[in-house]
C-alpha cells in the first residue's frame, strides 16, 4: 500500500501526451480510410473523450462523422441531457436508435428476473443501425485495460456481416500502420483509446477541463444494496421484497444502464478527489459492471456475438 | 510522463505470464476484486498459491490449453513512467505475433529457463529484436529457484548467451542479464535475498533507469500528410491545413519544405495543435501544418525539409520481410504496399535469401517464403514511396504488404 499512497500525488495530472497524439492519428485514419464512419456514443466518459479527440483531430473543421447513440431506454436521464448538449456544443450530427423499437419489432426479447438488463439486447439495435446507415467503421471507446478479452483487441477490429469478432483471425497491426481494407458486408470497429487506462482518461478530462455528466460526481440518490454493491433505484430495476431503497451519497465510476451499473459510496465532488479515489480503489472499474460478472468469459462471448 | 513500451518473448512454459503477473502484483497494479478472482480461479485449478499467469492468459482457448496464443497488451505505471507490455506468444508458429508485438517496443524482454539454458527460440527472439532495431534487450534467466539459486548455473548460461548476442547485436543496442524467479518474486521489483551474489539491478530497476535518448527528434524530418483539413466556413474560408503525425525529426515555423513525390516547395506558415499555435513540433506529435502558398498536396504525400539533398524516394529496392500469412509469398505476385499511410501496388520481383534466424545463416535461391519465415526480397512499386533505410531511420523505414483479395496484412518489410 505504501507505494500506492505515495504515488498518488506524483501521478495526479500527469497525462502522457503521446496517447493523445496516437488517438488523433487514429481518428484521422478513420476519416481518410472509410466512406461512412460513425462514432458510437454512450454518454460515458470514454466516449466523451472520443468526441474531444475527434474535435481536435479535424479542427478548425467539424467532426466529419455522426455520433450514434443506441438508447436502451434504461439510461440515466442525466446522460441523455448531456448527450444532447454535447452534440449541440460540437455541432456534430446525432443519430439515436432505440432498443425499445427492436423489442417492439420482435427482434429482441426483454430479459426477466432480478438481473434483467438491456445490455445484451443493444447489440441487435446496433447491428440494425449499422445496416440502416451502411456504416463501414464504428468508433468505440473500449480500452485494453478494462478486461482480459479486450487486452487482445486490435485498434482496427474487422467484423463480419453479423458483427462477429474472431480472435484467431485478427489482422496483425505493426508499428502504427492501420489496414482498414474490408470486403462488402464487413465493417470495422475502431478503438482509438485502446492504450489508455482509466486513470489516463480521468487525467485527460482534468487537463482538458472537459464537461462530464453530473452522475460521475457525488450526489444524493435512492439506492438498494445488492451483492455488496449499491444499485440506483429506478422503475427499470427488478427489486426483490427485501431490497428496500434508501438514500445515500454515491457516484458512478462508469456509466452504463441503470440496471447494470453499480454506484460507489463517495463524497468526491471534484475531479481531483475522483482521481485520488481511483488510485486507492479496491475494486476495478468493470468490477462494477454486473454484465461482466455473469461468467469469467462473459466479455469474450459477447464480443463474438457482435457487442462492441 | 513518458511511455516505455516493452515486448516480452519466451518459449512455452518458461513463465512469461507469471513474470508479468508478478510485475503487476508487486507494483500494486491489481485491484482487490481481480486478486479475489485470481484466488478463486487458482483454487479451482487445485493450486495452493496465486497463479499470477491467469492475469494475462485472457482468451478461452488459452485457458483451456494453458498457453498464450495472441498478443495481449498490459498496462501499469510507476511514479516514473507508464509502461505498456506487449505479451507475445512463444510458440514457433506464432512468430508473426511476436514481430507484431515487438514492432513498437523500445525494450525486448527475453526469458530463459535456468534448467534448459538457451533454446532455439532464444536465438530467434534475439534475431528479431535486432531485425526490429530494438535498442535494449533484457534477458531474464528465470526459475532460478529450480536450480537452487546457484551462481555458477547463471554464469554458465550468461556466458553462452553473450556468445550468441555477439552474433546478433548491432551498434547502439544494450543487453543485460538478470537471474530471477517469477514464482517467488526474486529480483523482479525487490533484490533477490536468495541470490546475494548478484549485484545488478532488479528488473523494474532496469526499466525505470533506461533512457531512450530522443534520437527520433534528431532524425531527418518526415511528415506524411494524412488528411487535408478544409473547413470551408465563413471564418476559415480559404483555410487549408495538412494534418498528420510527424514520423521523425523536427519541423519549425519558417522552415522551407519540399513535398514528395511532386517536388514542390513552400514555407511552413503555422504549426497547430487544436487551438494552439506552436513554434515547432517533433516526431510523434499529431499536428496541422499550413503553408505560405497554395500548392497541391494530397493524402499520402510526404513533407521533408527543402535543404535535404538525399531525398527518400524508392521504386526499385530490396527489403527484409517477415511473412505473416498462411499463403506463402511467391515471386512475381502483386500486393498492396502500405508505407505509413501511403498505399501503392508492389510486385515482388525476387526472393533473394531466406534467413535461418536460429543459426544466423541464410540460403539463396529461395522459391517462396512461408508463414513466420524471414527473408530478403527485391520489389518494385507502382508509385515511389518516401521511405528511408530501416536501420538509419526506423520510424520511416518499414512497410506492410496487403493481399489485394483477402485484404489481410500478410507481411511486414524493413527497407535495406
Amino acid at each position: 500500500m505504501s507505494i500506492k499512497m505515495s504515488a498518488i500525488h506524483d501521478k495526479i495530472g500527469q497525462f502522457p501526451r503521446e496517447l493523445e497524439d496516437e488517438s488523433i492519428y487514429i481518428m484521422r485514419e478513420v476519416a481518410a480510410q472509410f466512406e461512412r464512419p460513425a462514432l458510437l456514443f454512450s454518454g460515458g466518459k470514454d466516449s466523451i473523450t472520443l468526441v474531444r479527440l475527434a474535435q481536435k483531430a479535424f479542427f478548425p473543421g467539424k467532426i466529419p462523422f455522426p455520433l450514434v447513440h443506441i438508447d436502451t431506454g434504461h439510461n440515466f436521464p442525466e446522460t441523455i441531457e448531456f448527450r444532447d448538449w454535447l452534440a449541440k456544443e460540437t455541432g456534430a450530427e446525432l443519430i439515436v436508435r432505440y432498443v425499445q423499437d427492436s423489442i417492439d419489432q420482435g427482434k429482441a426479447k426483454e430479459e426477466s428476473g432480478k438481473y434483467a438488463s438491456r445490455n445484451v439486447l443493444q447489440t441487435v439495435t446496433l447491428l440494425d443501425t449499422i445496416e440502416e446507415f451502411k456504416f463501414d467503421a464504428c468508433i468505440g471507446g473500449a480500452r485494453r485495460d478494462e478486461e482480459k478479452a479486450r487486452a487482445k483487441e486490435r485498434i482496427f477490429s474487422v467484423r463480419d456481416d453479423f458483427g462477429q469478432w474472431d480472435a484467431k483471425r485478427q489482422r496483425p497491426e505493426l508499428f502504427d500502420m492501420l489496414n482498414g481494407r474490408i470486403s462488402v458486408g464487413e465493417n470495422v470497429r475502431v478503438f482509438p483509446i485502446s492504450n489508455w487506462t482509466e486513470l489516463d482518461v480521468w487525467n485527460y478530462i482534468k487537463e482538458e477541463k472537459m464537461e462530464i455528466p453530473s452522475i460521475y460526481f457525488a450526489h444524493q440518490r435512492q439506492v438498494i444494496q445488492r451483492d455488496g454493491m449499491l444499485w440506483a433505484d429506478s422503475e427499470h430495476l427488478n427489486k426483490e421484497a427485501d431490497e428496500i431503497p434508501f438514500e445515500t451519497t454515491v457516484r458512478f465510476r462508469t456509466v452504463g444502464d441503470m440496471t447494470c451499473t453499480a454506484a460507489v459510496s463517495s463524497h468526491a465532488v471534484d475531479i481531483d478527489v475522483i482521481i485520488e479515489e481511483i488510485l486507492s480503489a479496491e475494486i476495478s472499474e468493470r468490477g462494477a459492471r454486473i454484465d461482466d460478472k455473469r461468467s469469467e468469459a462473459a466479455m469474450e462471448k459477447r464480443k463474438q456475438q457482435g457487442y462492441f | 510522463m513518458d511511455i516505455l513500451r516493452i515486448a516480452t518473448a519466451g518459449s512455452v512454459d518458461d513463465g512469461k505470464s507469471t513474470l508479468i503477473g508478478r510485475l503487476l502484483y508487486e507494483t500494486n497494479s491489481i485491484t482487490k476484486d481481480k486478486i479475489e478472482a485470481l484466488e478463486s480461479a487458482s483454487k479451482r485449478k487445485g493450486l495452493n498459491f496465486l497463479d499470477l499467469s491467469l492475469l494475462t492468459d485472457g482468451l478461452i482457448a488459452e485457458r483451456e490449453q494453458g498457453i498464450t496464443i495472441d498478443v495481449a497488451n498490459i498496462y501499469f505505471s510507476t511514479p516514473t513512467r507508464k509502461y505498456i507490455i506487449a505479451d507475445t506468444p512463444g510458440h514457433i508458429e506464432y512468430t508473426r505475433n511476436m514481430v507484431t508485438g515487438a514492432s513498437n517496443a523500445k525494450v525486448s524482454l527475453i526469458l530463459v529457463d535456468a534448467r534448459q539454458g538457451i533454446v532455439e527460440q532464444t536465438a530467434r527472439h534475439l534475431s528479431i529484436a535486432s531485425l526490429l532495431r530494438i535498442p535494449k534487450v533484457i534477458i531474464c534467466v528465470n526459475k532460478m529457484d529450480l536450480v537452487q539459486y546457484e551462481e555458477s548455473k547463471f554464469n554458465e548460461i550468461q556466458h553462452k548467451l553473450s556468445e550468441l548476442v555477439s552474433k546478433t547485436t548491432f551498434k547502439g543496442q544494450t543487453v543485460s542479464y538478470l537471474p530471477i524467479s517469477s514464482l517467488f518474486g526474486q529480483n523482479i521489483t525487490k533484490k533477490a535475498l536468495d541470490m546475494p551474489w548478484f549485484n545488478g539491478n532488479t528488473l523494474l530497476g532496469e526499466l525505470e533507469t533506461f533512457e531512450f535518448a530522443e534520437t527520433l527528434a534528431q532524425a531527418p524530418a518526415r511528415f506524411p500528410v494524412q488528411f487535408v483539413v478544409r473547413p470551408m466556413t465563413e471564418a476559415y474560408h480559404d483555410y487549408r491545413g495538412y494534418a498528420g503525425k510527424i514520423s521523425s525529426g523536427t519541423f519549425k515555423v519558417g522552415d522551407e519544405i519540399r513535398v514528395l513525390p511532386t517536388g514542390q516547395t513552400s514555407t511552413i506558415a503555422t504549426i497547430e495543435k487544436f487551438e494552439n499555435s506552436l513554434e515547432q513540433a517533433i516526431a510523434g506529435e499529431s499536428i496541422v501544418m499550413t503553408l505560405s502558398n497554395d500548392i497541391d498536396i494530397s493524402r499520402g504525400n510526404s513533407i521533408v525539409l527543402a535543404s535535404e539533398t538525399d531525398l527518400p524516394s524508392l521504386k526499385d529496392f530490396s527489403a527484409h520481410v517477415c511473412w505473416l500469412d498462411h499463403q506463402a509469398l511467391s515471386p512475381g505476385k502483386t500486393y498492396l504496399l502500405q508505407h505509413g499511410i501511403h498505399v501503392t501496388k508492389a510486385k515482388i520481383t525476387q526472393i533473394t535469401e531466406r534467413l535461418d534466424v536460429t543459426q544466423q545463416t541464410s540460403t539463396t535461391e529461395v522459391g517462396q517464403l512461408n508463414l513466420n519465415e524471414i527473408g530478403k526480397i527485391s520489389l518494385r512499386t507502382a508509385q515511389a514511396i518516401s521511405a528511408d533505410k530501416y536501420a538509419e531511420n526506423p520510424s520511416n523505414g518499414s512497410f506492410i504488404l496487403i493481399d489485394e483479395f483477402s485484404n489481410s496484412t500478410v507481411g511486414v518489410g524493413f527497407v535495406d
